[in-house]
């Protein structure tokens, strides 16, 4: 039954979301928003607008950037930025290989997505940083779904799924010793779909790749690569020609595109909710690895 | 459609990963992917059927023991609902953590071996539901086919089960047999029971009625953040973010400010920055004021005829969630939705007895996963109300100052 008070499924998942942030900013002092231009992190930069206007947004974004971006991700960063009038950090893979003189990742699709975790846990340090707020979502993965919403990390960034703080109701536990920080997952509850509904119904902007386009490509192991300098060329790869469309937005390295003729949220959402298989599965390179590959990078201070 | 959350309860044994498997297998929402690595996890195992229990399997090290050690959430949707599964591990070495699911449950799901009818567990997972005042009750009377789905056998467990309830007070019971291993009676109707006219279980979850849970009479609004713009444009602005956790607030509404008693009167809300002219219960709002008067994070906004209690002395139903244990005189903080202050347990009187209700006098510590009546004191006087009729108002943390771990759930009496 439809009352005047009924609260839609998308309006709960929002107000949940708005005072999760709201939280983060009234119990830390120098909170950040990790920013990578997907998706997930444009969804939480929407929310924080809805959590703090008509004042400015109490933490900075922070783009840990691996240099192997999708240029139209970079390029919506920027512009999104500019519209909202809020403070973007930006801290390079690049310079902390240089600065610490850390070995590169070599191989076909040699990724740095190991290494942002020393970037981002500089860049915690030289802004001290007691807390970011990531887009992280329980329905991604089996390690997420037993992780708290405020989630402690000690002075390396590590998470120990056995030492979690019981989270009671709607209270959420943000004291925390110096040198420790945590993470934030505001969208926890939510999954790939509500993120997509929710993107729908607030007319939400995204880079271009969420949508179909043409884009050179190869295959391997089932699974579509952009070309692009980054990844080694083997002498039977064959560049291909697809229409393509991204469902995670993360480094060229290590994020598949799936073929796809869907040019707008709606048509993704009826290819979504048609498709059997899940987001990270599909188009992250770099969970195949192992099965307990997210369990462990997370122990290892990844967000 | 809506959100409707719920835990289950129950040990392996119980079948309560099979069951949230099955759900999540005939609803469709395991994924191709998530298939194949359960299939390979299976192809270890020795008879290499599909083991849904697998599908709430988590961390590695819960893997390697066969055990679930903490509250994972698992999601599904249909068309009508989403569902929020906090899947907690049922063994009494585990009671916070089912505390903690329990917590924001709107329903609870009791699994019943039928071969073994009401246990100590069943007794146990009851008297929690009761305690943390889960409004929805659906007692799964499991593992039918191994009892050749016998209807007297199923009617004995729910007298027996509906007696139990009436001592604890339990409201809105819903019984149904069901096998989760075999699918019956979960989405599917089962030619099985057909003597069994009732709703799957996957359709009551689809149709409990919730309207009724939100608090729409009682106004609290808890103060999170002060925005505060401090422009050219808006100088002198002050609005008070939060969230309604019960009640309606419209502009123009006499409101009073607690713990100081302040009065004034609303001169605007915003919900998602849209100025209205009410917002409910459980909406995200700013809420500006008439008057400029000074208040901040932790202060509630009431209605003066819906005052809550106000005092520095608590009687409290306190779930024990730390391995050191908790021992009168005793200080903490006490965090209430965004309010924190200094607390002190003064004293226990009694440890309840989990499995039977049964009250220890005497009891002179509280151990991890004890459940034990206190009385505290805190720092100064705050508002609050009491956890049996206001859940979102009477539930607090007990936070350790020098570790800042969550020692500690207070259910307000």
């Amino acid at each position: 039954m439809k009352t005047e008070y009924t609260v839609d499924y998308l309006d709960q998942l929002e107000s949940e979301a708005i005072h999760i942030l709201r939280e983060v900013a009234g119990q830390f002092e120098r909170p950040a928003l990790l920013f990578s231009g997907g998706k997930d992190s444009i969804t939480l930069v929407h929310l924080a607008l809805k959590a703090f206007r008509p004042g400015k947004f109490p933490f900075p974004l922070l783009h840990i950037d691996t240099g192997h971006n999708f240029p139209e991700a970079l390029e919506f960063r920027d512009s999104l930025v500019g519209q909202i009038g809020e403070k973007l950090i930006i801290r390079k893979v690049e310079d902390t290989i240089r600065e610490k003189k850390l070995t590169e990742p070599r191989g076909k699709f040699a990724s740095r997505n190991q290494l942002q975790t020393y970037t981002l846990l500089d860049a915690i340090a030289e802004f001290e940083f007691d807390v970011c707020i990531g887009g992280g979502r329980r329905d991604e993965e089996k390690a997420r779904a037993k992780e708290r919403i405020f989630s402690v990390r000690d002075e390396f960034g590590q998470w120990d799924p056995k030492l979690q703080r019981p989270e009671l109701w709607n209270t959420y536990n943000g004291k925390i010793h110096k040198g420790e920080n945590v993470r934030a997952f505001p969208i926890s509850n939510w999954t790939e779909l509500d993120v997509w509904n929710y993107i729908r119904r607030e007319k939400i902007s995204l880079p271009s790749i969420y949508f179909s386009h043409d884009r050179e490509v190869i295959e391997f192991e089932g699974q579509l690569v952009a070309y692009s300098s980054f990844i080694l060329l083997d002498p039977s790869d064959t560049i291909l020609k697809k229409k393509v469309r991204y469902r995670t937005v993360g480094d060229m390295t290590c994020t598949a595109a799936v073929e796809s003729t869907a040019i707008d949220v709606d048509s993704i959402i009826e290819e979504i909710t048609v498709t059997r298989t899940s987001e990270r599965g599909e188009t992250r390179i770099d969970d195949k690895f192992s099965e307990a590959a997210m369990e462990d990078r997370k122990k290892n201070g990844y967000f | 459609m809506d959100i409707l959350r719920f835990i289950t309860a129950g040990s392996v044994d119980d079948g309560k990963s099979t069951l949230i498997g099955r759900l999540l297998y005939d609803s469709k929402s395991i994924l191709i992917d998530q298939m194949e690595a359960l299939e390979k996890q299976s192809r270890l195992k020795e008879d290499g059927e599909i083991d849904l229990a697998l599908v709430t399997d988590g961390l590695r090290a819960e893997r390697e023991q066969g055990i679930t050690i903490d509250v994972a959430y698992k999601y599904f949707s249909t068309a009508k609902r989403k569902f929020i599964i906090a899947d907690a591990p049922g063994h009494i070495q585990y009671t916070r953590n089912m505390v903690t699911g329990a917590s924001k449950a709107d329903l609870i799901i009791i699994l019943i071996d039928a071969r073994n009818g009401v246990a100590e567990q069943t007794r146990r997972h009851s008297i929690i539901a009761s305690l943390l005042n889960i409004p929805h009750l659906v007692v799964a009377i499991n593992k039918m086919d191994l009892v050749d789905f016998a209807e007297d056998i199923y009617n004995n467990i729910v007298i027996d089960y509906s007696e139990m309830g009436k001592s604890l007070g339990l409201k809105d019971i819903h019984f149904l047999p069901i096998s989760a291993l075999r699918g019956d009676n979960i989405v599917e109707k089962s030619e099985n029971l057909s003597w069994y006219h009732g709703e799957t279980l996957l359709q009551l979850l689809e149709n409990i009625h919730l309207d009724n849970d939100i608090n729409l009479t009682v106004p609290r609004f808890p103060i999170q953040f002060v925005i505060r713009p401090q422009t050219e444009e808006l100088p002198d602005y002050r609005g008070y973010a939060g969230k309604l956790i019960s009640g309606i607030y419209r502009t123009g509404d006499q409101i009073m400010v607690l713990p100081s008693g302040l009065k004034s009167r609303i001169s605007s809300i915003e919900v998602g920055g849209k100025q209205v002219d009410f917002a409910y219960a459980p909406q995200s709002a700013v809420i500006t004021l008439i008057d400029d008067i000074d208040i901040g994070r932790g202060d509630l906004l009431v209605k003066e005829d819906h005052l809550p209690q106000v005092n520095q002395e608590l009687d409290v139903l306190l779930c024990w969630m730390d391995k050191k244990p908790l021992h009168p005189g005793n200080k903490y903080i006490l965090q209430i939705n965004s309010l924190t202050i200094k607390a002190m347990v003064r004293e226990i009187e009694y440890r309840l007895d989990v499995n039977t209700l049964t009250k220890n006098e005497e009891v002179y510590e509280a151990m991890l996963n004890d459940i034990v009546k206190v009385s505290i004191r805190t720092a100064a006087p705050l508002p609050f109300d009491s956890y049996k009729d206001l859940r979102v108002n009477g539930g607090a943390i007990l936070i350790d100052e020098t570790s800042n771990a969550t020692v500690g759930a207070c259910m307000i009496q």
